[in-house]
Formats: C-alpha cells, sequence, structure tokens
C-alpha cells in the first residue's frame, strides 16, 4: 500500500517548506519541488506538509487514486 | 576549503533610516567564505551574504530555529523574545502551522481580491477627500493591511489602536527595557486571552475560531496558550510587514518617476513590480534569526561546525549579481523573480500569498488613482525596528 505524491512545478514558487520539513520526500530541482519518489508509505505527516504548501502545489493520492491531500 | 575571513565585525551594518544597502555586503558577497559578525547581544555567528548560501542555510534540515532557545542567541536587545513558531523545528513546527497554512494559500487568498480592492479603493477615496498633503502611512498603508487581518483572525480593528502600541514595541530592537518588554508582552498576550474567551462563547467565521475548533477537537495538537501564541503572530506579522513595504514600494518608484507611470499605463504589470520590489528593498536593518547546525555542515566553503549559529543575509542574497544580473536596477522584466524576500523553508512567511494580494492591490490603487503621486516632504523613519520603513510619509498628488 503506497501513496502518490506530485509537486505542480507550474503552480510551485519555490518557498521550500515542503522541502525543508521532509527532505525524505521532498526536494527542490532548481527553482521548483519535486517529489524524490512518487511512491510514499502512507504517513499523515505528509498530508501536512501537503497542507502547508502556500502555493497548494502538493497533491497526494491514495492507492485508489482518490486525492487525500491537501485537505480541505 | 577556503579560509574565512575570521575578522569579528559588528553587526548589524545597514543604517535604520532609509532603505540602502550597505557596501560591506557587496565586499563580502565577492569574497569567499562567510562573515563571522556579533550583533550587541549574543554569541558571535557567522553571516552568509550571497544568494545559494542564504538559501541553502533557510532551506536545509539540518539547521535549526528551536537549538537557539539552548544557546546564548545573537540578538539586538538583552532580553529574549518569546520563542513562538520562528523558533520551532520540523514536526512541532509543521504541526502549528497546518492549522493557519490553509486560511493563507494562493488559493483561499485569491478570492479575498475584491475585497481587498475595495478596500483599498475607499482608502483612496478618503484621501482626496482629506486632500493633499495626506501621510500615506497612517491613510493608506497602515489601515489596509490592518483592516484585512482582523477581518481574516477576527480582531476587533477598533482596538488598531491598543495593539499598533503593542505590536510597535515587539519588533523593536531596543528602545524596551527587558521589564517594559515582558509588560507589553503580558499585556498583548492578556487582550488576546479575552478575545479567545470571547470567541470560543460565541464562534465566528474567522481564523481565531478555527483555531479554537481545531484546540477543542484535540488538545494535544494545540495548547492554550500556543493559540494565543499563534493569534499574536498572525496579527503583529499581518499587518507590520506589509504596512512597512506599501510605503517602502512607493519610496523606490517615486524616486523612479518613469517606472510609477509604467504602472499606471500598463497595470497588467503590478505583479511583476511587486516581486522585483519583494527582491529590490532590504527590509531588515539585518539579518537576524540564527539558525544553528545541528551536525557539520560546509556553507560557501567554510564548515560550520556542529551547534554554531549562522545567519542569512536575504538583503543581501536578492542584490547577489551571480543570481540577479543588475542587481541593483528596479527592473519589471526580469526572467528570475526567485528572491528571498519572504524567506525560504519551512520559514518561508506563512502570509506570503495573502502579502503579494494586499501589495499587488495597494500598488493598483495608488498607481491607477494618483498617477501624480509624489512625496511631499522627507519621510520620517522608523529607528530601531526589525524592519525599515517610513513611520510617516508624507504625499501630495
Amino acid at each position: 500500500m503506497s501513496w502518490t505524491v506530485r509537486v505542480d512545478a507550474t503552480a510551485c514558487m519555490g518557498s521550500g517548506v515542503c522541502a525543508g520539513s521532509r527532505p525524505d520526500v521532498f526536494r527542490l530541482a532548481g527553482r521548483h519541488s519535486e517529489a524524490v519518489r512518487a511512491a510514499v508509505p502512507p504517513d499523515d505527516a505528509v498530508l501536512d506538509v501537503a497542507d502547508t504548501c502556500p502555493a497548494s502545489a502538493i497533491t497526494v493520492t491514495d492507492e485508489t487514486g482518490a486525492e487525500i491531500g491537501p485537505r480541505p | 576549503m577556503t579560509a574565512a575571513d575570521e575578522r569579528l565585525r559588528r553587526y548589524p551594518f545597514n543604517l535604520s533610516e532609509g532603505l540602502e544597502i550597505d557596501p560591506a555586503y557587496a565586499e563580502a558577497r565577492s569574497a569567499p567564505g562567510l562573515l563571522r559578525v556579533q550583533l550587541p547581544f549574543g554569541e558571535p555567528a557567522w553571516l552568509a551574504t550571497r544568494y545559494e548560501d542564504a538559501r541553502f542555510v533557510l532551506g536545509d534540515r539540518r539547521f535549526s530555529r528551536a537549538m537557539a532557545a539552548e544557546r546564548d542567541e545573537p540578538r539586538n536587545q538583552p532580553y529574549r523574545r518569546p520563542g513562538g513558531i520562528l523558533s520551532m523545528d520540523p514536526p512541532d513546527h509543521t504541526r502549528l502551522r497546518v492549522l493557519v497554512a490553509g486560511a493563507f494559500t494562493v488559493r483561499r487568498v485569491e478570492k479575498l481580491r475584491p475585497w481587498v480592492r475595495e478596500i483599498a479603493n475607499r482608502l483612496i477615496d478618503d484621501m482626496f477627500t482629506a486632500g493633499p498633503p495626506v501621510d500615506l502611512v497612517e491613510a493608506f498603508a497602515l489601515p489596509l493591511p490592518v483592516q484585512v487581518i482582523c477581518e481574516l483572525l477576527g480582531v476587533p480593528v477598533a482596538d488598531r489602536s491598543r495593539f499598533r502600541v503593542w505590536s510597535d514595541a515587539l519588533l523593536s530592537t531596543s528602545s524596551l527595557t527587558a521589564a517594559e518588554f515582558a509588560r507589553v508582552d503580558g499585556e498583548l498576550r492578556a487582550y488576546m486571552a479575552d478575545l479567545v474567551v470571547a470567541r470560543r462563547a460565541e464562534p465566528a467565521e474567522d481564523l481565531m475560531s478555527a483555531l479554537i475548533a481545531a484546540r477543542a477537537e484535540d488538545g494535544d495538537r494545540l495548547s492554550e496558550a500556543e493559540l494565543i501564541d499563534l493569534c499574536i503572530a498572525v496579527l503583529v506579522a499581518g499587518h507590520e510587514t506589509t504596512a512597512t513595504q506599501i510605503p517602502n514600494f512607493a519610496h523606490v518608484l517615486l524616486a523612479r518617476p518613469t517606472l510609477y507611470r509604467g504602472l499606471h499605463d500598463e497595470p497588467d504589470r503590478v505583479p511583476a513590480a511587486v516581486e522585483e520590489l519583494m527582491r529590490f528593498v532590504p527590509l531588515g536593518a539585518g539579518a537576524g534569526f540564527a539558525r544553528y547546525a545541528t551536525e557539520d555542515v560546509e556553507v560557501g566553503g567554510v564548515l560550520v561546525r556542529a551547534g554554531e549559529p549562522v545567519m542569512a543575509a536575504i538583503g543581501s542574497a536578492n542584490r547577489d549579481e551571480s543570481r540577479f544580473p543588475d542587481a541593483a536596477q528596479v527592473r519589471f522584466d526580469r526572467p528570475d523573480t526567485a528572491h528571498l524576500g519572504f524567506g525560504h523553508g519551512v520559514h518561508h512567511c506563512l502570509g506570503a500569498p495573502l502579502a503579494r494580494l494586499e501589495l499587488q492591490e495597494a500598488l493598483l490603487a495608488l498607481t491607477s488613482r494618483l498617477p501624480g503621486l509624489r512625496e511631499a516632504g522627507e519621510p520620517v523613519w522608523k529607528t530601531q525596528m526589525i524592519v525599515r520603513g517610513p513611520r510617516h510619509m508624507p504625499v501630495a498628488w
């Protein structure tokens, strides 16, 4: 069971909040952030990071493909 | 590894009046290594002045803000400021940030644009009614973000003059004694605690009510003290910096009338202008909020040892020619707008999307409705504050 993490490069403002919070999941590649690996083990802290993205550029989907982060 | 210039320099470099950036920064950027600086109080620190180095220190998890509490943190005043969210590391920091972040995302904030535009235009109407000269700070720059943040947070705008005094005192670098600071801090906390109690009894559609609900749902997630701290942080950070940047931006633009006029003619360029001015204006008198290395880390060719503090000079990083060619010029056509004006990393300004929107609407209202705006006398600058900017700025049109 794993979740999928994506960063929308067009929305990302390169704030570095995600890479600073969870360097094991996110990294800065030039001006934008990206997922270190698309698939991550389920982890509520990753949803927290998606919630704190100022650009709402991070989406997390579960194994069924349903969007679970950012939370409304 | 480069040998660092270990001479200990007195810091901060910038004068508190005006928006000039001290030439020591350009010199430091062109020399290898980091600087060693000594603030009026606390231990000496490394200072990163180049863009890459500053961004690295702000963004790398091996640098800690929380560790500052155990150390003699570099500071401008003898006493220590209360911690709050800016003194925390993940995951504690994330736990608090997530509670407020939702209110300030680009998506959420964009919905406020028509309302912010209306406030800005109403303030300009009032300026017309009053007639020139008008103090741009009191008439426009301050009331705009104050109204916005009060409404969002759930603080009565009518209390503006009370929390202005507290906010000023909290952001002052040296005008208060430790006892005075403690008194002001206590008053503001008591004020906010009362508001929280009232809002708990009668919830509304605001951020304070949302935080109260989050605490009611899970008390481990947010303590009462943290709730009050967060509300204070949102209130103070939510208006002071924006209120300072509006006259700063006006000051820079009015000294370059072609640019100001250009925004009147082409309002579509306002968002680019805001990014460029965020880059160009060195808001702080100096760097602060030292980050402590949790292990040995190389920065700019210097080995920073575990336990040593490093400060990132954002104003200097934003003028780094290797990142921003022609950095001392104000240009709205830069392809690269990745400035550090809102910081970087986990402490990247929580309210950046709101600040952007307010600054855009402020510039739009000024340039569209007051094309002939000019300074009517010298601005009176704040002194001994964390942020630099006019306390009063007489303008005419």
